[in-house]
């Protein structure tokens, strides 16, 4: 199993946010619900490779600021074309008022 | 608005290959044109977040309007069929269906006209029936025109390709020939055929769901057709389908503004999109589609917020033209020049307020004929 990687603390990521995270080599999008949950996800869409985190959260959806298609962040699931393909999520949460994800 | 397909059927021998399949393709992947990145102007996260707002109320409140004046002026066309009174009817019902439903079929397309989901859906396939486009097929189609936006061989919906045939563009105010095009487009996707550049965008998963809808659109018009032939009057043709034709000045007037006689492949919407200042009735009509730049750099941001984001970002872009006519009389010369120079384009100005074009960039379009 991987290791838990801290992302930020809680209180940077503004209630139904996302915000970019790069970390070797990769880049992810973590998000914020207005419960207080955390999610991850990849951070570029799998229909041309922007990044999510420029995108708005609505509810459980992160919209493309591209094309706007859209996933359910929490599953990763495609709900609105131009997306067809899923978006990996990683598991997330918080520990002292800190983010981590495991990547 | 797009009436490349128009275009595509009438090139000059000595025309760009506007194609998707052709050399101009392969070389806008090779030159890193293709799916690249793009200028944007700077905004901070928490005012991007309240732009990108969605809200119902906005586009209810002005579908319902849109909804209720083409009930009434359709029943008072009816009312006073076969007199010179009808005239002014048909005139506002024309416009309202054939040309106000390219900026509801476009909005609803990016899903920011409204915040609920089926709401986008069901105007849009509305819409898309009124402007007579497959709902599947161009939400693809204008996925791959904000990708690669201007870029030749790989935007399907580029209107004004070089050299433009400006007789075959004047015509387009009365429909002609793109309706009977769209039509026949139509027609061949109920056939369950797809052209080459139409494989290239839409995924053969997608394909069937275009089938089906090409053949609801098919039927509807040809009901309407047949309605006309059996009561012997043109009136089930001037409610549905004959608006495309009498009514979509409006539509060609605006659309043709958005990139006309601007640079090509270009990856800043400064230089290959216009912005202009529009009386209201006309915003209205074209749900603020006049801020283009605006709209390009951020698609995620609704319609009825666009005029604030214009004034957060204008110190970024170049002037807008102060109105229709002003638009016009920059791009005419420009395309009348380009019908013997097809490498010339309007250069836009900055102002100093302005973070500078990326000059590599501003300099391919006189290099790629």
């Amino acid at each position: 199993m991987a290791d838990w990687t801290r992302v930020c603390a809680l209180d940077d990521i503004d209630e139904e946010d996302v915000i970019r995270f790069d970390h070797d080599g990769r880049t992810f999008a973590v998000y914020r619900d207005l419960d207080g949950g955390v999610y991850c996800t990849d951070g570029l869409c799998t229909h041309e490779q922007v990044h999510l985190a420029d995108g708005l959260v609505m509810d459980d959806t992160i919209e493309c600021p591209k094309h706007n298609g859209r996933f359910n962040y929490k599953t990763g699931a495609p709900l609105r074309s131009p997306v067809c393909v899923a978006l990996a999520t990683y598991p997330a949460r918080v520990v002292d008022g800190e983010v981590e994800v495991q990547l | 608005m797009t009436l490349a397909d128009t275009d595509r059927h009438s090139r000059p021998r000595a025309a760009r290959d506007y194609s998707l399949t052709g050399p101009q393709a392969r070389a806008a992947i090779e030159t890193g044109l293709a799916s690249a990145e793009w200028y944007h102007s700077d905004i901070p996260r928490k005012a991007m977040k309240d732009l990108m707002r969605r809200k119902d109320g906005p586009a209810l409140r002005d579908t319902a309007l849109w909804i209720g004046l083409l009930i009434l002026s359709a029943l008072g066309g009816i009312a006073t069929w076969g007199t010179w009174a009808t005239v002014p009817f048909w005139a506002v019902y024309g416009v309202l269906y054939g040309s106000a439903c390219d900026s509801r079929w476009h909005e609803c397309g990016h899903g920011t006209a409204f915040r609920t989901s089926w709401m986008n859906d069901a105007v849009y396939v509305l819409a898309s029936f009124m402007v007579m486009r497959n709902p599947t097929s161009w939400r693809w189609s204008h996925a791959r025109h904000h990708t690669d936006t201007i870029i030749v061989g790989r935007d399907p919906e580029i209107a004004l390709m070089r050299p433009p045939n400006l007789a075959r563009k004047s015509l387009a105010f009365i429909g002609i020939p793109d309706v009977f095009e769209q039509f026949w487009i139509l027609a061949r996707n109920a056939a369950g055929r797809f052209s080459a550049d139409e494989r290239d965008y839409i995924p053969e998963s997608e394909r069937p769901k275009a089938i089906r809808w090409a053949r609801v659109f098919v039927a509807i018009h040809l009901a309407a057709v047949a309605g006309a032939l059996a009561t012997g009057s043109l009136l089930p043709l001037m409610l549905i389908g004959g608006p495309r034709i009498y009514g979509c000045w409006h539509m060609v007037m605006t659309g043709l503004l958005q990139h006309g006689g601007l640079a090509e492949n270009v990856l800043d919407h400064r230089l290959n999109s216009r912005s202009l200042h529009m009386n209201p009735v006309s915003r209205w009509i074209y749900w603020n589609m006049n801020y283009h730049v605006e709209h390009h750099m951020f698609p995620m941001v609704p319609y009825h917020a666009l005029p604030r984001l214009h004034a957060l970002i204008k110190h970024d872009l170049p002037p807008a033209n102060s109105s229709l006519l002003d638009a016009y009389r920059e791009m005419i010369p420009a395309l009348i020049r380009q019908r013997h120079a097809p490498g010339h384009h309007i250069p836009k100005a900055l102002p100093p307020t302005a973070q500078p074009f990326r000059a590599e960039f501003h300099a391919l379009d006189g290099e790629r004929q």
